[in-house]
């Protein structure tokens, strides 16, 4: 029997190991600025839990056929414990786990801390069930009013987010179903919902924030290849949450630009 | 009150007084065990259905017919709180707490035999109450066992989100009402019934688990019926607590300026505690197991208490740790993150101390033990991706993922539920008199311990590739398509591991009438339990007041006659 | 780590319940005198004072986590759409301040003549065992109604509790008229059921007592109920001042 569980303790973690060292299935390819610094926090962690892993689980299925009850078994060494051994391991996983939370917490600082630099693309992020909506401000740079007696999802668009026409900062905001973004520039987001909580989630742009009602959530990412990547709800907000999806287009900055003409172009 | 009294006089007669209204805390303790015991299957069951569902979306089933995306979104409600309250932590603190715990220190029984009943009984009503929200106009809510208003606040926000609802916070308080009368139950009988000798040092671990989740249970769940309170007055009463002006399907609700973050931070300050709240009993019995099946004393005893007590505390500090992308202040995820990350420490003492308990041992394999091993090897995997979570900056990629799934499934489900495992084939002889099958139990180990690590381990690559959670179905986003055969592989693994679980129970039942005659210590354990009769008589011990001697481990001394002495045997002269 | 002999003395050692076994009971002899079959009456005294601790701890988790709502709720603005900013809203409450005081004073006064009750009995269950021996009389002593009083004062508290809320209404502050007049419901409803708990407890005393029970155990209920009712009161004072104060 102590064998039968080295064996299989053994196995489960060569088994579970194999397929985060082939990467079978890992992290999606990183188009942001972010994802470097985060996923370069994730492969430490992953190293170093993963050892801790290997560490615990091979001796485990060490310990318990090593130490199986045998005719020829000596007697258990008696011993209520090891003071000295028990501060060492108390001492060590403390640096580890603390130290690896201050390594982490750099990267949080730099996406999280400050806000947005000057001469962001600003792009509102609006959910609803079950579809996300993207305003830019237009050329005056401006956000329109927005009123929720004038919100009516079913008719899309504008006239979903409720924008307010009579407001002149309103003349010129663009709303459209899928974001544009132009390559290698921040963007400004200001993340929103208009009814339950949903989540604004790219997994390639490694960048998730709840969209929360009553809060307009200032958030700041820079995305730098080209292409398109798709948006998943990441936060349980009715029966269409699954197909809640949208996607994001990164292009260049004469595209983005061109792109924006043409819907400021169809608006007048 | 009134009872305690008669606790020495005869054991009540008449089949309601003996076994329905029962004051025994043993009789309480099986009722709630039995209680966890159908809990747990409905909930399997409405995990099989999610299961199925995921990978055969259109498929036509018994009973249930073809599950639509919301009725997926029911049975993940309904499956998560049944299983959070109703079994980790019905079974394992007022199933085996209850049975055990005045055993253990030597007492006649709970400190307040008819607060004991009640607790059980309102309980009870509780699972009644929520197995009714699937029979209502609307069926089950919707809102995930978390409940996050507005979606749990707004009877518009989607079927199920009407009566349904109500009857799901309903039933969650008073769960919260029996789940205090418990703990206070627990923290006073350990306080004051202690036999003379049972110093606090002496105290079985399993016990100091069971109080510190006593106490854990006492300060958290009072703030969930809180919260419950004020989401129930949001949907019935119009008031603006968690929920401010919203737009649902274009019509205004009637709100203004409530918070949704309020619901998450009281929610989390409960549902912290209550992780712990389900694994600190699976801990004690693992520490129970190993050391009476190494037949070597627990190493670090008082580490072990020290590392549970600090579990508990810092578990009332790091609910935010839930809420990183939910839009809290960024400063504050900084300060939770580092404690989450502290809690680390405890959780690696006490794993150290398990191996350390079977270092140099005589390992003896029966069931308990093979699953209380199980318990330590899924605690590893389970805990290890813990700090992968408590780094904010992590969770912008993990945060509600399947990584997030198999995280806590493996920690607080599968540990917890092995712990309950160890603990039934540990204690069947002196709940029932009778010896549980060998084979099956070992069957049943090896079978669940191999098919929960293929169910819960893939989800970690399901989520670390952005695979999010709470969907009915993957076919709608493109990148989520591609992790289907995932999907798949769970499902299968799923079907055999639930399957396996038939030979549990079917070992339990026929163990309880034909299962052969249990001695009163058949593992030859030291704690206080295996000094009494099997089954112990109503007071515990024949009118006996046992006097503790020794500590609770105490196996292979040197120099003594057997290889382990009891806590009450008499104190002799040390060999060393 | 040696666990042969006790070490150092045992400070935790309980015992107490129960007559007639093995070991004589450490404590629950003396002073407060009863016989063989009531010998484990202070222990059960004891064991229920810690209960009702306990269960005040419990209570005051409920409060705290209502307080932290209050104040979250109070503090935490919202976005306004067509403004653009973030506003709060929390609203005013005219409190009938003349209705709140007097019934303040009526439960601190209750406070008080539960403290009589629990002393008078406590004094009683002293005295039982001698008057219980046939044929000895202290003489008949009036005694002062204390528990009775305490009823009415309860009572006529939530009493004048029901009447400040009519007083709202009256007013035009209904429960969702503004977070303020929610919160004002919510805490007051929930001390409310709390002391009606308190109530019910004493009307069992006094039912006990029409019922052959021995009076230690009425004096049991008695005196937890008194230190949960002592703490009712401290609880209202608290929910008053939150809500005058710190709106």
């Amino acid at each position: 029997m102590g064998f039968a569980l080295l064996v299989i303790i053994w196995l489960i973690t060569f088994g579970s190991a194999y397929f985060f060292i082939a990467k079978t299935w890992w992290l999606p390819v990183g188009a942001s600025a972010a994802a470097h610094w985060i996923d370069g926090q994730f492969t430490l962690t992953y190293v170093l839990m993963g050892i801790v892993f290997f560490a615990a689980q091979l001796s485990l299925g060490y310990i318990v056929w090593k130490y199986r009850e045998r005719p020829s078994s000596g007697p258990v060494e008696y011993s209520h414990g090891n003071t000295t051994l028990e501060v060492v391991w108390t001492i060590l996983t403390a640096v580890l786990f603390i130290g690896l939370n201050l390594m982490g917490s750099s990267v949080w600082a730099s996406q999280r801390f400050d806000p947005a630099q000057p001469g962001a693309v600003p792009v509102e992020v609006t959910g609803m069930q079950f579809a996300w909506y993207f305003r830019y401000p237009g050329l005056d740079g401006k956000y329109g009013a927005t009123n929720a007696t004038l919100m009516d999802p079913s008719a899309g668009g504008e006239a979903a987010v409720g924008l307010d026409p009579s407001d002149p900062a309103a003349k010129d905001d663009v709303v459209t179903g899928t974001m544009f973004l132009p390559v290698n520039r921040e963007v400004d987001l200001s993340i929103r919902s208009v009814d339950v909580i949903h989540s604004f989630f790219v997994p390639s742009l490694r960048f998730k924030q709840d969209a929360v009602p009553g809060l307009n959530i200032h958030m700041h990412f820079t995305p730098n290849q080209i292409g398109d990547y798709e948006i998943a709800c990441a936060e349980l907000c009715g029966l269409g949450h699954y197909k809640m999806h949208g996607i994001v287009k990164v292009v260049s900055q004469e595209d983005f630009d061109r792109w924006l003409a043409a819907r400021e172009a169809e608006k007048q | 009150m009134a009872t305690t009294a008669t606790l020495h006089s005869h054991a009540p007669q008449g089949f309601i007084r003996k076994y329905i209204f029962s004051l025994d805390h043993k009789v309480i303790g099986l009722q709630y065990f039995f209680l966890a015991l159908t809990a747990v299957w409905v909930g399997m069951f409405l995990s099989l259905l999610m299961r199925i569902h995921l990978v055969w979306p259109t498929a036509s089933l018994p009973l249930v017919g073809e599950i639509k995306p919301e009725m997926y979104l029911s049975l993940l409600t309904m499956h998560g709180t049944i299983m959070v309250f109703f079994v980790l932590t019905t079974a394992p603190q007022g199933g085996f707490g209850n049975y055990v715990l005045p055993i253990q220190i030597g007492a006649p029984d709970m400190a307040f035999p008819v607060l004991n009943m009640l607790s059980f009984w309102t309980t009870f009503v509780g699972f009644v109450v929520i197995l009714a929200a699937f029979f209502v106009s609307g069926g089950a809510p919707l809102h995930g066992w978390t409940g996050y208003p507005p979606l749990s606040a707004v009877q518009s926000a989607g079927p199920g989100e009407g009566l349904g609802a109500d009857l799901w916070i309903t039933s969650i308080a008073i769960f919260c009402a029996a789940s205090l009368m418990g703990a206070l139950n627990f923290i006073t009988t350990t306080l004051d019934l202690r036999a003379k000798g049972m110093t606090l040092m002496r105290m079985p671990l399993t016990v100091w688990s069971w109080f510190i989740t006593a106490i854990l249970g006492l300060l958290a769940f009072g703030v969930l019926l809180s919260a419950g309170i004020l989401l129930l007055m949001d949907r019935n009463l119009g008031t603006s607590f968690y929920v401010p002006l919203i737009v649902v399907n274009g019509q205004i609700m009637g709100h203004k300026g409530g918070s949704p973050l309020l619901w998450q931070h009281l929610f989390w300050f409960f549902g912290h505690p209550e992780v712990y709240i389900a694994i600190l009993p699976g801990m004690g019995v693992t520490s129970q197991v190993l050391s009476t099946f190494s037949r070597k004393p627990i190493f670090g005893y008082k580490a072990m208490v020290y590392a549970m007590l600090s579990i508990g505390f810092l578990g009332f500090m790091v609910w935010g740790h839930h809420m990183f992308m939910s839009g809290m202040s960024p400063y504050s995820a900084f300060a939770f993150s580092l404690l989450t990350m502290c809690i680390g420490v405890p959780s690696a003492i006490k794993t150290f101390n398990w191996l350390g308990t079977m270092w140099k041992g005589r390992i003896r394999f029966y069931t308990p033990m093979l699953f209380a091993i199980g318990f330590v090897s899924l605690f590893v995997s389970g805990g290890l991706s813990g700090p992968f979570l408590a780094q904010p900056v992590l969770d912008i990629q993990l945060h509600d993922t399947y990584f997030v799934v198999g995280h806590f499934h493996l920690i607080m489900g599968v540990a917890a539920i092995f712990g309950i495992f160890a603990a039934t084939y540990y204690w069947f002889p002196k709940m029932f008199g009778r010896m549980m099958n060998e084979s099956w139990g070992k069957a049943h180990f090896w079978l669940t311990f191999i098919g929960t690590y293929a169910i819960f381990m893939p989800m970690h690559y399901l989520g670390m590739a952005g695979g999010t959670r709470r969907y009915s179905q993957y076919t709608e986003v493109a990148y989520l398509q591609r992790l289907m055969p995932i999907h798949t592989f769970m499902t299968y693994a799923a079907i055999i591991t639930i399957a396996s679980q038939f030979i549990f129970v079917i070992n339990l039942f026929w163990s309880m009438f034909k299962g052969p005659k249990a001695s009163d210590n058949p593992w030859e354990s030291t704690t206080l339990e295996w000094t009494t009769a099997t089954p112990p008589p109503h007071d515990n011990f024949g009118g006996r007041t046992p006097v503790v001697k020794h500590g609770p481990y105490e196996y292979g001394v040197p120099g003594a006659a057997k290889d382990f002495i009891m806590q009450t045997d008499p104190a002799t002269t040390p060999a060393h | 780590m040696a666990t042969f002999i006790p070490s150092g003395p045992v400070t935790h050692e309980q015992l107490g319940h129960g007559g007639g076994v093995t070991e004589p009971p450490v404590r629950g002899g003396g002073d407060e005198g009863q016989g063989d079959e009531g010998s484990d009456y202070v222990g059960r005294l004891r064991r229920a004072r810690l209960g009702v601790a306990v269960a005040i701890a419990a209570v005051v988790m409920i409060f705290v986590s209502l307080t932290s709502a209050y104040i979250v709720r109070q503090g935490l603005p919202t976005f306004d759409s067509p403004s653009s900013s973030y506003v709060r809203d929390w609203g005013e409450v005219s409190l009938p301040l003349a209705l709140l005081i007097m019934n303040t004073a009526v439960l601190l006064i209750s406070s008080v003549t539960m403290e009589g009750a629990r002393r008078s009995i406590t004094r009683q269950s002293a005295l039982a065992p001698v008057t219980s021996i046939p044929g000895v009389s202290l003489g008949e002593e009036r005694r002062f109604p204390w528990l009775g009083l305490t009823v009415v004062l309860g009572i006529g508290f939530l009493a004048g509790q029901f009447l400040a809320w009519s007083e709202l209404r009256r007013r035009g502050f209904f429960i969702p008229t503004n977070p303020n007049s929610s919160f004002v419901y919510l805490f007051t409803g929930v001390h409310a059921v709390h002391l009606a708990g308190g109530v019910l407890a004493l009307l069992w005393a006094g039912m006990t007592s029409l019922l052959d029970k021995p009076i230690e155990s009425r004096r049991i209920v008695i005196d937890v109920t008194a230190w949960y009712w002592h703490f009712m009161a401290l609880l209202w004072v608290y929910v008053f001042a939150l809500l005058e104060f710190a709106r």
